[in-house]
């Protein structure tokens, strides 16, 4: 790993960079959320088969993507919490999980609002919808039993172990629409020969999916920052209670 | 304007997207933010109290 994620690993250093980047990290949210919302909704063009409904689009795949960002990156800081024992790493994890399952959940929701109209059904079992369902309660399963032992460290050390297991399902809601048969679309922005969508509404696209990505950044620093304060909180209770006679 | 709200008939669909979108997002803020403060005080309660112990 880099330098840098070792230096960031230290919490009073984390905590330094924290402070500062997190002005500028909900600065990016607000405006690039604010404009890709503006441009998606009333600037960009209906489209020819599914009129004003393409307007879901512009939140639904950037919910998508972060949904599945987030858990790589909780997935990627377990293994360093129980590889090499960084606390700082499991902590940043814990405070990632209802981040991606509320991203989650915007996606869930926002697609169902999407089916209605250009499917004809608010849900369907097939695998991109089902795999998605998996990643949420993934999420929830994480955090349930991250919140299960009287110990905090053992519950996310068994945490920790399911959000590793738990990635085997990332690669399974990227390619199930090639695997199987599904009424989801396929991939038309991340696919080979470059996006398949017209200019104008791969931009509001791309910018609202900028605006969550440093909302993902300043949310996970607010978390982050308050889970270390309630660890250090219990840590001195636990060496004042065994000093005390 | 009210083709703008209408959304060409697909209001129903649209705007409870994008409403969700921005409560479910706005409520982890808040939710954040509230929890965070009230750890902090905690921390810092505590770690008065034991400092002032430790210095009477």
């Amino acid at each position: 790993m880099t330098p840098s994620f070792h230096r960031l690993a230290n919490p009073a250093r984390f905590q330094k960079f924290a402070r500062r980047a997190l002005p500028w990290s909900w600065a990016v949210a607000v405006l690039a959320i604010g404009s890709g919302f503006v441009w998606g909704l009333a600037l960009s063009p209906a489209d020819y088969q599914q009129g004003d409904t393409v307007r879901v689009m512009y939140v639904h795949v950037p919910a998508a993507w972060m949904a599945m960002a987030c858990y790589g990156l909780m997935a990627l800081l377990s293994a360093f919490f129980l590889v090499w024992k960084h606390q700082l790493a499991g902590i940043a994890a814990l405070a990632a999980a209802p981040v991606g399952a509320c991203f989650t959940a915007i996606a869930l929701i926002t697609g169902s609002l999407w089916g209605k109209p250009t499917w004809g059904t608010w849900w369907v079992w097939d695998a991109r919808l089902t795999s998605v369902l998996v990643l949420f309660f993934l999420y929830l399963g994480y955090l349930a039993l991250a919140g299960a032992f009287d110990d905090r460290s053992r519950g996310l050390r068994a945490a920790s172990l399911l959000a590793l297991v738990g990635i085997i399902n990332l690669p399974i809601i990227k390619f199930s629409v090639d695997w199987w048969n599904t009424l989801h679309q396929p991939a038309s922005i991340l696919r080979a020969g470059g996006p398949s969508i017209h200019a104008s509404m791969l931009w509001p696209l791309m910018i609202t999916a900028l605006g969550f990505a440093a909302f993902l950044v300043a949310i996970l620093l607010v978390r982050i920052r308050s889970e270390l304060a309630l660890w250090r909180t219990e840590a001195l209770m636990r060496r004042h209670t065994r000093g005390a006679p | 304007m009210s083709g703008f709200l209408d959304m060409g008939g697909h209001a129903a669909t649209v705007w409870p997207a994008y409403g969700v979108t921005i409560a479910l997002l706005v409520a982890l803020v808040v939710v954040s933010l509230v929890s965070s403060r009230r750890r902090h005080r905690n921390l810092e309660r505590l770690e008065r109290e034991l400092h002032g112990e430790g210095n009477p």
